[in-house]
């Protein structure tokens, strides 16, 4: 049992790009060699422009690849049908898919059409993994409800029960989190992950969310134009420091840290804060981004005491020695503000 | 009533109803069809003329047979035709506003009917629309050759045009410079011929002959049993045509056939009826307004009936008593229908979404 984990991507040397009929080949990337593997759940991040989209429509075979090659459950793409592709890869696209008249029942039934004859007809087997799959995405209850009346986070769940019906061990999703409110998004992300667990599916997605893909996936894919992919284990690609060389621009800055993106101040005040916990932390936020650096040094400038024991409060000392105790963040800033407007007229 | 049957049948049952409603209502048509006219005809009169009863007043039996009931088969058929080439086209362009006329075919018809009507005219010097029953024949093999020229071209090119709303647009320019064209043989020809040319284009039901009948009901049964066989491409394409091919679906071959198909019951009924306006458009939006569903199984064979019903109605309006002789049928289709669209659209509850 060597052969446990299947890869079901694997490229060679592949190029991807567009065939211009005047400009000739606009090659985006080249000498990619990826692999995907059953039960991982894989995100292509990388800015706009950067070919995350050019690289899945090559991966599922809607664009031809430039050179090089790409193998599905082992398969080389160009030497499959289109029906056998169908049953080894399902797509989820960024479009809204808005047809009148048609029920999630409808549109999840759809996926079942590589194994329907030639009516379209739905055998019992067909009726049970439909239910099955509108079950697992969480959407029972709306089999009737139609997809132009539901939010698109829910019409994304149903266009993943259909992908999921189609039964293919590889599913590609591009951008499904595009049109999504924040809670959504983890919520979609969360229920892949889960399905590539679960299911032991494997699934590729691309996405913006930066944060959200570090905490989940299991591989993360990065493109930027220019650039060569790389790809890995979300952690071992922030310790590379990867993500840095990948998205860090002017004024934006990835923090190794927190794996976040901060907006990079001019932290040139320093400021003494004295506390523990998350209000520590936040106050510590709040004034970065008043351009205060925070300094455990005692020196003789602001010093802000934060109680977080029973009532919160803060203090915060001058340079002059004055205390004042203040209850909100906010009434902090405005606080500090005032002190040292009028510090800098004395 | 809508919500009222919603509330007690479900959706299986709410389609077999629609669908024996339709049925019904189709048959009664037909049958009014043959008994109402200049001359009211009773039934039992109509039903011995079609048996074949000679002893029976013979201009009677001369009405039903060689007037009333050609023109009631060819107004089944084109309704029917015409509804299902609709469908196709508003699913297969993903666009509520496509119709069988969308890709140019009619417009190519009319080419060659003004080709024929106007330019052989000047030619010959004879106004064909004196010729009677040559004229009227080769009137359409002229509309059915321009048709198939424009549909070969569009064929042609839906090879090459990876983007359906490419193709649209192509289609939608053919018709632009068949126009022109047209325009152009009008403004030249005698007021006798474009009198004849502006009466084609209104549109008839009432000039097959039981030998034309031998080509037309051939061909629009062909396209009408082909359609049955294109659901499942049908159903997928309605989700655009990456899903399509991602779900295992040729698209090309699938595009070829939608296209082939509507273009064949396009191409035929206008060549024989005239360009006949709106049915293609309205029957479907009229059937998923009812059927509300997005399914062409139910669909196909729903607009084949609701197609019937609407084509069958307009002629009986159009011959009505009082309208010295009959009304153009593009008229009546168009008057009526607008406003039934009209008032199905606002009372749906789709209206944030158009869609397809």
């Amino acid at each position: 049992m060597q052969e446990e984990k299947k890869s079901l991507i694997e490229t060679r040397d592949l190029s991807i790009g567009y065939h211009h009929p005047r400009h000739g080949q606009k090659v985006l990337h080249s000498n990619i060699c990826v692999k995907l593997e059953a039960g991982e759940f894989a995100c292509v991040l990388g800015p706009n422009g950067s070919g995350k989209s050019t690289l899945l429509q090559t991966l599922c075979g809607f664009l031809p690849r430039l050179s090089g090659e790409v193998c599905i459950a082992g398969k080389q793409i160009d030497k499959v049908s289109n029906r056998q592709l169908s049953l080894l890869a399902s797509v989820v696209l960024t479009e809204r898919v808005t047809v009148s008249n048609m029920t999630v029942f409808d549109l999840v039934s759809l996926g079942r059409t590589p194994y329907t004859g030639f009516f379209g007809r739905l055998k019992s087997r067909d009726l049970e993994l439909v239910t099955e799959a509108i079950q697992s995405v969480g959407l029972e209850g709306f089999e009737e409800r139609l997809i132009t009346n539901m939010s698109d986070g829910e019409r994304q769940k149903a266009m993943i029960a259909k992908a999921l019906v189609q039964e293919t061990p590889l599913i590609v999703l591009d951008e499904p989190t595009a049109f999504l409110d924040l809670p959504s998004r983890i919520e979609i992300m969360h229920l892949l992950r889960k399905l590539a667990h679960q299911h032991n599916k494997a699934i590729l997605l691309s996405t913006h969310d930066l944060d959200l893909a570090l905490q989940m996936a299991d591989k993360v894919w990065l493109l930027a134009e220019g650039r060569k992919m790389e790809t890995g284990t979300p952690e071992d690609l922030v310790l590379t420091n990867e993500f840095r060389r990948f998205f860090e621009r002017e004024g934006i800055l990835f923090d190794n840290d927190t794996g976040q993106f901060t907006v990079e101040k001019q932290k040139v005040k320093t400021i003494r804060i004295v506390g523990k916990g998350i209000e520590y932390k936040w106050v510590s936020r709040a004034l970065a981004r008043r351009g205060f650096a925070a300094s455990d040094e005692p020196f003789s400038g602001f010093q802000v005491e934060v109680k977080s024991d029973g009532k919160r409060e803060y203090l915060l000392t001058g340079p002059d020695g004055k205390i004042q105790k203040l209850r909100t963040i906010e009434d902090l800033l405005t606080q500090l503000e005032h002190e040292e407007a009028t510090l800098l007229t004395e | 009533m809508q919500q009222f049957l919603e509330k007690y049948l479900s959706g299986r049952q709410l389609t077999v109803f629609w669908l024996s409603g339709l049925a019904v209502l189709s048959l009664t048509l037909f049958v009014l069809n043959l008994i109402l006219g200049s001359v009211n005809i009773p039934f039992w009169s109509v039903i011995q003329a079609l048996a074949g009863d000679l002893q029976m007043d013979d201009s009677w039996r001369l009405i039903v047979l060689k007037s009333r009931l050609p023109q009631a088969i060819t107004a089944i058929l084109a309704g029917a035709g015409l509804a299902v080439g609709g469908l196709q086209m508003q699913t297969l362009f993903r666009n509520p506003l496509a119709g069988p006329s969308i890709l140019g075919i009619s417009s190519g018809a009319g080419l060659g009917v003004a080709l024929v009507l106007l330019v052989a005219g000047k030619i010959g010097g004879v106004a064909l629309s004196h010729l009677g029953f040559t004229g009227h024949l080769s009137v359409a093999l002229a509309a059915f050759a321009g048709a198939s020229l424009v549909l070969t071209m569009v064929l042609f090119l839906s090879r090459h045009l990876k983007d359906n709303a490419m193709l649209l647009i192509v289609g939608i320019m053919v018709g632009y410079a068949a126009s022109a064209l047209v325009g152009i043989l009008k403004f030249y020809s005698m007021k006798e011929d474009v009198h004849a040319y502006v009466i084609w284009g209104l549109g008839s039901f009432s000039t097959v002959s039981w030998s034309q009948m031998s080509v037309l009901f051939p061909v629009v049964t062909l396209g009408l049993f082909g359609s049955f066989f294109l659901v499942k491409p049908l159903n997928v394409m309605l989700l655009g045509e990456q899903y399509a091919g991602n779900l295992g679906i040729n698209i090309s071959l699938s595009r070829l056939l939608i296209i082939l198909c509507t273009g064949l019951l396009t191409a035929t009924i206008t060549a024989f009826c005239g360009p006949i306006a709106f049915l293609g458009l309205a029957v479907p939006h009229l059937t998923k307004g009812l059927f509300r569903t997005s399914d062409h199984k139910v669909l196909i064979p729903a607009v084949i009936l609701a197609g019937i019903a609407v084509a069958l109605f307009s002629n009986l309006i159009a011959r009505l008593p009082g309208f010295d002789g009959a009304l153009p049928i593009n008229a009546v289709t168009s008057m009526i229908g607008a406003p039934v669209v009209i008032w199905v659209i606002l009372k749906g509850k789709n209206l944030r979404t158009p869609g397809v």
